[in-house]
C-alpha cells in the first residue's frame, strides 16, 4: 500500500547532521557504499567504475557549499551531506503506481520493495532532495534504508546498531536516533541548536534535521566587514605605531 | 527534466487517439455520420493503434516493463496508477462503441451504444486528466504545478484528436467534415491561447525554493555550490538536470507556435473556405502532419524547459 501508514508512526528514526562540524571528508559516503553494496538494496551497481565516466549508485553523496553575506561580505564554506530525510509526508511513497514504495508504520523508515518496482523512477521525480536513484543494471529504485539491517541487527555489538555513515563519521557530524520523541537525545541536540527542514516550502516534513553552523565570534559583531585584501590600502594610520605614524604624517 | 521519447511519443500519441475518441463518440450521440463499417475500421482503428502504441510506448521506460500490471493497483494514492487504471477500463466502453458503429442493426449494441458514447468520452478525457496530474502534482517541479498543464493536456489532445476527426470526415467526404474542420480550428486556436498563457505564466512564476532553503543555509547569505559531490554526472542530473533545451528554448517555442499552432490554423482556414474536396483532404492532410511535428516539440519543450528541484544541491540558485 503506497498511502502513506494511516496512524503516524510514533517512532520517527533519522538523522541529525552537524553542519558546524562536517569536515568534508566523504567517509560517510564511503561506509555507507560498502554496507549497502552487501545490505538491504544490494547491489549498488557501478557502470564504468574504472572507466572514464564512473557513475553508480550513492545513498549519500556529499556536497560542498559556499554561503557568502550579502552585507558583511563574509563567507563560509559548509560541507554538506545529503541522504534520504525519510520525511513524515514523503511524496516518494504516495506517487507509487505498485505499491513498492513504502513508509513504515512501526519506526518511519520509507523502502522499495525491490521485487515490486517497476522502475518507473516516478519517485525520483516526487522527491525535492534527490534521494532516490535508479538502478540501471537491476531496473529498479534505490535509497538509503537508514541501514534497517544494521540498527535492528543482533549480531553485532550494540554499539554498531547504528547507520554505517553515523559509526564511521570521524568527526562525530552525524547523529541516530528516534525523532519523535522529544526526549531522546537527538531530539534535544535539535532543539538546542535549532535544527532545520530542508526545503519547507515542499511539505514534506522530513524526519532527518541538519543543525546549522555556529555562529563564531566574528559574526556577531555587527560592523565586522570582510577582511581586507592585500590591494587594500589605509586611509588612516590609526592603530599603527608611533614611527609608522610619523613617517606617514610626514609623508601624507 | 530529461525529454524521454517514449514519454514524448505517449503522452502525445495517446493524447490524440483519446481526443479523437471523444469525437467519434459526440458523433454517434449526435447522429453526425452515417454509421459505415469501412469508416469505423479505419478511424476507431487508428484510436486504438495511437492509445495502444503510446501505452506500449510508455511502458519501455520501465525498468521492468513485465511487471507494469502491478502499476493499477495503488489508485488510492497515485496519479499514475488512476491513469493505468483509467487507460485499461476505458477500452470498454470504447470497444463496444467501436462494435456498434460496426453492427448498427445489433439490437443489443444499440440499446447500449449512448452509454458506451458517454462512457467513451468520460473514460478517455479522464484518462488524460490522469496523465495531465502525474505532472501537475508534482511540487518538485514549478513548472507543471499548475492547472495550466491539466487544461494544456486536455486542449491538446482534443485538438488533436479533432484535426484527425476533420481528416477521416473530409476523406470520406462526409457532411460532418465542414462542422470538424470548424471544431479543430476552434480548438486550434484554444490550444495556442493555452500554451500562451502556460508560458506567460513559467515567464511570470514566483521563486519557489533557493539554494538557501534547500541547505538550510539562507540566514548565512547567498548560497553557492562549489564543490559536487561526484566528478562525473550521475543519476539525478541526466534525468532531472537537463540543460540543452534551455539554450534553444526561445527558437524552439517560435517552431511549435508555427508548426503546431499557425499552420494549422491557417491550413484548417483554407479548407474550410475552399470548396474542392480533394485539395480540402490535401490541406487537411498537412496540417495533421505538421501541426503533429509541433505538437511534439511542444510536449519535448514541456519536459525539457521544466526545472526540478533537485538541481539547487547541483548549482542551480532559485527555482
Amino acid at each position: 500500500m503506497t498511502s502513506l501508514p494511516k496512524n503516524k508512526p510514533k517512532k520517527k528514526l533519522g538523522l541529525v547532521i552537524d553542519l558546524d562540524i562536517c569536515v568534508g571528508c566523504h567517509a560517510c559516503a564511503v561506509n555507507c557504499k560498502e554496507w549497502n553494496a552487501g545490505g538491504h538494496s544490494a547491489p549498488l551497481t557501478d557502470i564504468d567504475p574504472y572507466g572514464a565516466k564512473p557513475k553508480g549508485v550513492w545513498f549519500n553523496r556529499i556536497h560542498t557549499f559556499e554561503a557568502v553575506h550579502e552585507e558583511t561580505g563574509r563567507s563560509r564554506t559548509v560541507h554538506f551531506p545529503k541522504s534520504c530525510l525519510h520525511c513524515d509526508d514523503a511524496p516518494c511513497v504516495t506517487v507509487c503506481p505498485t505499491g513498492a514504495s513504502y513508509k513504515r508504520e512501526e519506526d518511519g523508515i520509507v523502502l522499495v520493495n525491490a521485487d515490486t518496482c517497476i522502475g518507473c523512477k516516478l519517485c525520483s521525480w516526487a522527491c525535492p532532495y534527490g534521494a532516490r536513484e535508479y538502478d540501471e543494471d537491476e531496473g529498479v529504485m534505490k535509497k538509503c534504508t537508514l541501514c534497517v539491517d544494521r540498527i535492528y541487527n543482533e549480531n553485532l555489538p550494540e554499539s554498531s546498531r547504528a547507520p554505517a555513515c553515523v559509526t564511521t563519521c570521524p568527526a562525530g557530524a552525524r547523529h541516530f536516533g528516534d525523532l519523535g520523541d522529544p526526549s531522546s537525545t537527538v531530539s534535544k541536540i535539535v532543539a538546542k541548536r535549532g535544527g532545520v527542514d530542508l526545503m519547507p516550502e515542499q511539505g514534506t516534513r522530513p524526519v532527518n534535521k541538519y543543525l546549522p553552523p555556529r555562529l563564531k565570534n566574528i559574526d556577531k559583531q555587527k560592523d565586522q566587514s570582510a577582511p581586507r585584501m592585500l590591494t587594500h590600502q589605509d586611509d588612516s594610520s590609526d592603530g599603527a605605531g608611533l614611527l609608522a605614524r610619523w613617517v606617514d604624517k610626514l609623508l601624507s | 527534466m530529461h525529454p524521454a521519447k517514449s514519454v514524448i511519443f505517449f503522452t502525445t500519441a495517446s493524447g490524440a487517439g483519446y481526443g479523437l475518441i471523444v469525437w467519434l463518440a459526440m458523433a454517434a450521440l449526435l447522429n453526425l455520420l452515417p454509421l459505415e463499417a469501412f469508416f469505423a475500421c479505419v478511424a476507431f482503428g487508428l484510436a486504438f493503434v495511437l492509445i495502444i502504441g503510446g501505452l506500449l510506448a510508455s511502458t519501455f521506460h520501465l525498468g521492468h516493463p513485465e511487471r507494469a500490471w502491478r502499476a493499477m493497483s495503488q489508485w488510492r494514492s497515485s496519479w499514475l496508477s488512476r491513469e493505468g487504471l483509467a487507460a485499461v477500463l476505458s477500452f470498454a466502453p470504447m470497444g463496444l462503441l467501436a462494435l456498434y458503429w460496426l453492427w448498427p442493426e445489433q439490437a443489443l449494441l444499440g440499446q447500449i451504444s449512448g452509454a458506451m458514447a458517454w462512457g467513451s468520452i468520460i473514460m478517455a478525457l479522464l484518462t488524460v486528466f490522469f496523465t495531465a496530474m502525474i505532472y501537475a502534482s508534482l511540487k518538485t517541479i514549478p513548472a507543471w504545478h499548475s492547472k495550466m498543464t491539466v487544461v494544456g493536456y486536455l486542449v491538446l489532445a482534443l485538438m488533436s484528436g479533432a484535426m484527425l476527426m476533420a481528416l477521416l470526415t473530409m476523406l470520406w467526404g462526409y457532411d460532418g467534415a465542414g462542422l470538424f474542420s470548424i471544431i479543430a480550428l476552434v480548438f486550434v486556436l484554444l490550444g495556442l491561447g493555452v500554451k500562451l498563457l502556460y508560458w506567460a505564466r513559467l515567464a511570470g512564476k514566483k521563486i519557489t525554493s533557493t539554494a538557501g532553503s534547500a541547505t538550510g543555509l539562507a540566514d548565512f547569505g547567498a548560497v553557492t555550490l562549489v564543490e559536487s559531490p561526484h566528478s562525473t554526472d550521475n543519476y539525478l542530473l541526466e534525468e532531472m538536470g537537463f540543460k540543452i533545451a534551455r539554450k534553444h528554448a526561445a527558437k524552439l517555442r517560435k517552431i511549435a507556435v508555427l508548426f503546431g499552432f499557425l499552420t494549422p490554423i491557417l491550413l484548417l482556414g483554407l479548407a474550410i473556405m475552399l470548396e474542392n474536396s480533394s485539395l480540402q483532404i490535401v490541406l487537411l492532410f498537412a496540417g495533421v502532419m505538421l501541426g503533429g511535428i509541433g505538437l511534439v516539440v511542444e510536449r519535448w519543450l514541456f519536459f525539457a524547459e521544466a526545472k526540478h528541484v533537485v538541481t539547487l544541491y547541483y548549482g542551480e540558485h532559485a527555482i
